[in-house]
């Protein structure tokens, strides 16, 4: 049984129908990537699977237990946890107490403590910050914190929205070497990337959505070759 | 600059920055005088009898004392929910009641009561005022949220309006002591409505000191024969204010709701991303700012002696000025901003002209917001702690 599970997913902004009918599943330990253009509904569908968007049909499972009828604050509790578009880190808040807050659904101090360790041997970047206030870390330590932060959660299905967006190509290289350990460390995530070829080169599967429908699905490998992926998101040209 | 010397500008457009400032310090020296601004008497007065300076501070400070747990109400809903609760003066003015309430039946009002009295009121006040705001938030703003802030603001005048005729209601209340014994309480039932009922009074917390206060020689190197009158209301105000902001500080700082709250305030969506029940996190802020105007209440009962149900409007509008002045959103702020308005409205009162003392600190508010839009300690966006 798939770890995660979305099928027939429609979520509305008002009238603007988003999401027409999504179908993706997760299976664990598994790296799966959703890619599409701007405004194709990637984002949408992670907020919809966390709860804070309420599909107007269709149903979302985690583990096969259903999510759309739960508040956000106890979907974080089953186990999806999200390192949101834009990091939406807490400027005025330190380093360590981001991560806290990441954890703000655990109560096992002794756990909280250690999966802190392992987001510094991630990150050591956010150990030699830990004091500084987020708002004033750059844009790619501000990535890594609002990873480090989403881990804290010690969660079963990861979320991770643009982890590339807006860094120079060297950080984007650095997140993504953490990806794979993540990967290797059995870590299960659904990465929602515009930049298909990167995302394509950590995942095991991906879907392709356009105008909130997946048009396209299968084994990363078998995506990076396909002539309509090459021509609509890998620029054209092969790697 | 060559320019600007033969710019073809009319010169009635060059000479009006110039007569408008000229116009401006006409209007204030000539208003000033009316509303007792009249730099030789001030000084004269001033230098005759400088004890009186002091004892000025200290009735601005205990009053600052009192402005400053209100405005922590304001302050913290507006750091979280960006709105503003103009219900929250009465729920100040409610709590008043319960206070007064509580105290006159713990010992009778004409007596003195002792020290503990105005402590154990401290307990079903605060838990009146975070009662009735944790009810307004939840059934008056929260399904309003979601529309536009003008909508959740209205709302807010208009639970106003509903606590105040609640006020209205019990201070008509002929139960109660009252400041004046020869009126009936009945009598005022009849003209509820047009006419706020009259001043109840509180019973004269003071247990280490009797007479007016504790004489205290502090000022002999001015004069011999000053003394300063330091009482044990002012004391108990001040002392209170200071454990309280203390307490709240470490409150948001250190524990899970307190962190919480500060996320919220910095971001909600990332906050119910991170598994914090936002909707309870914002009604717990209400309750702690209701906590604390019940906690004002009783220090403003055992400070002024009087209550009644028209005292939210005051004490409303100075501590939501505070609040404002200090940087929306932030504790020390308040607590500054308060210090200020205190220790200026007591200074004008003595010294310019109690009438216009409000005039006074509302331009000084609206001077504060040109220089500083986001108030003294605060920034961009409002700051939580
Ligand atoms: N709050 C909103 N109100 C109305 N429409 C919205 C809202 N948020 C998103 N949309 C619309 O929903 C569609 C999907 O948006 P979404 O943010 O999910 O796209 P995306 O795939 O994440 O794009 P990007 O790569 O630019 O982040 C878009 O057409 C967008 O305009
Ligand atoms: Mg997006």
């Amino acid at each position: 049984m798939a770890i995660l599970e979305l099928k027939n997913v429609h979520t509305y902004y008002g009238n603007i129908h988003a999401l027409k009918g999504i179908n993706l599943t997760v299976e664990e330990g598994e790296v799966v990537t959703l890619i599409g253009s701007n405004g194709a509904g990637k984002t949408t569908t992670l907020r919809t699977i966390q709860g804070l968007l309420k599909p107007r049909e269709g149903s979302i499972k985690l583990n096969g237990e259903e999510l759309t009828k739960l508040p956000p604050h106890d979907v974080v509790k089953r186990g999806v946890s999200q390192s949101p578009e834009g990091r939406l880190v807490f400027p005025r808040m330190s380093v360590k107490e981001n991560l806290e807050m990441g954890a703000f659904q655990r109560n096992d101090k002794d756990g909280i403590a250690a999966d802190m360790e392992k987001v510094f041997g991630l990150f050591p970047r956010m150990k030699e910050r830990i004091n500084q206030r987020a708002g004033t870390l750059s844009g790619g330590e501000q990535q890594m914190l609002a990873m480090g932060r989403a881990l804290m959660a010690k969660p079963r299905v990861l979320l991770l929205d643009e982890p590339s967006m807006g860094l120079a190509p060297i950080l984007v290289d650095l997140i993504f070497d953490i990806i794979r350990e993540l990967h290797h460390q059995k870590t299960t995530i659904l990465l929602v990337e515009q930049n298909a070829r990167i995302a394509l080169s950590v995942a095991d599967r991906g879907y392709v959505l356009e105008t909130g429908e997946i048009v396209l699905s299968g084994n990363a490998k078998d995506l990076a070759h396909n002539p309509e992926v090459e021509a609509a998101y890998l620029g054209g040209k092969a790697h | 600059m060559e320019r600007a010397l033969n710019s073809p500008v009319p010169l009635s457009k060059r000479f009006w920055p110039v007569f408008r400032t000229i116009a401006i310090v006409y209007v204030i020296l000539l208003l000033g005088q009316q509303a007792g601004l009249e730099p030789g008497r001030i000084v004269r007065e001033m230098t005759d009898n400088p004890v009186i300076i002091v004892q000025q501070l200290i009735v601005g400070l205990a009053n600052a004392a009192i402005i400053t747990i209100v405005a922590l109400g304001y302050t913290m809903v507006y750091g979280i929910v960006e709105s503003i609760n103009f219900a929250h003066s009465s729920v100040f003015m409610l709590t008043t009641f319960v206070a007064l309430l509580t105290m006159s039946w713990l010992v009778n009002a004409e007596t003195k009561a002792p020290l503990w009295v105005a402590i154990v009121a401290f307990i079903p006040a605060m838990a009146a005022g975070g009662l009735i705001n944790g009810l307004v938030e939840r059934y008056a703003y929260r399904s309003l949220r979601k529309n536009a802030k003008i909508v959740g603001l209205i709302a807010g005048l208009g639970m106003d309006f509903v606590l105040q005729n609640i006020g209205l209601q019990i201070g008509a209340f002929g139960k109660l002591p009252n400041a004046y014994p020869n009126v009936e309480g009945i009598k005022f039932l009849k003209i509820l409505g047009n006419q706020n009922a009259s001043p109840k009074s509180f019973p004269a917390v003071n247990e280490f000191f009797s007479g007016p206060g504790i004489p205290v020689n502090v000022l002999e190197f001015i004069d011999p024969h000053a003394t300063l009158r330091i009482t044990p209301a002012d004391l108990l105000v001040i002392i209170t204010a200071v454990v309280l902001v203390f307490a709240l500080n470490w409150f948001v700082k250190n524990t899970r709701s307190g962190k919480a709250m500060r996320a919220v305030a910095q971001n909600p969506a990332a906050a119910s991303m991170m598994g914090i029940d936002v909707d309870r996190i914002i009604n717990l802020t209400y309750v702690i700012g209701g906590a604390l105007a019940g906690a004002a209440a009783v220090m403003f009962g055992v400070y002024n002696g009087t209550t009644s149900s028209s005292i939210g409007a005051t004490t409303g509008l100075n501590s939501f000025t505070a609040a404002v002045l200090g940087g929306v959103g932030n504790i020390q702020g308040a607590a500054l901003g308060a210090v200020f308005i205190g220790l200026l409205s007591s200074l004008s009162d003595q010294f310019i002209s109690s009438r216009w003392t409000n005039a006074w600190v509302f331009m000084t508010l609206v001077l504060v917001m040109l220089i500083k839009p986001t108030g003294i300690l605060g920034t961009e966006g409002g700051e939580k702690a």
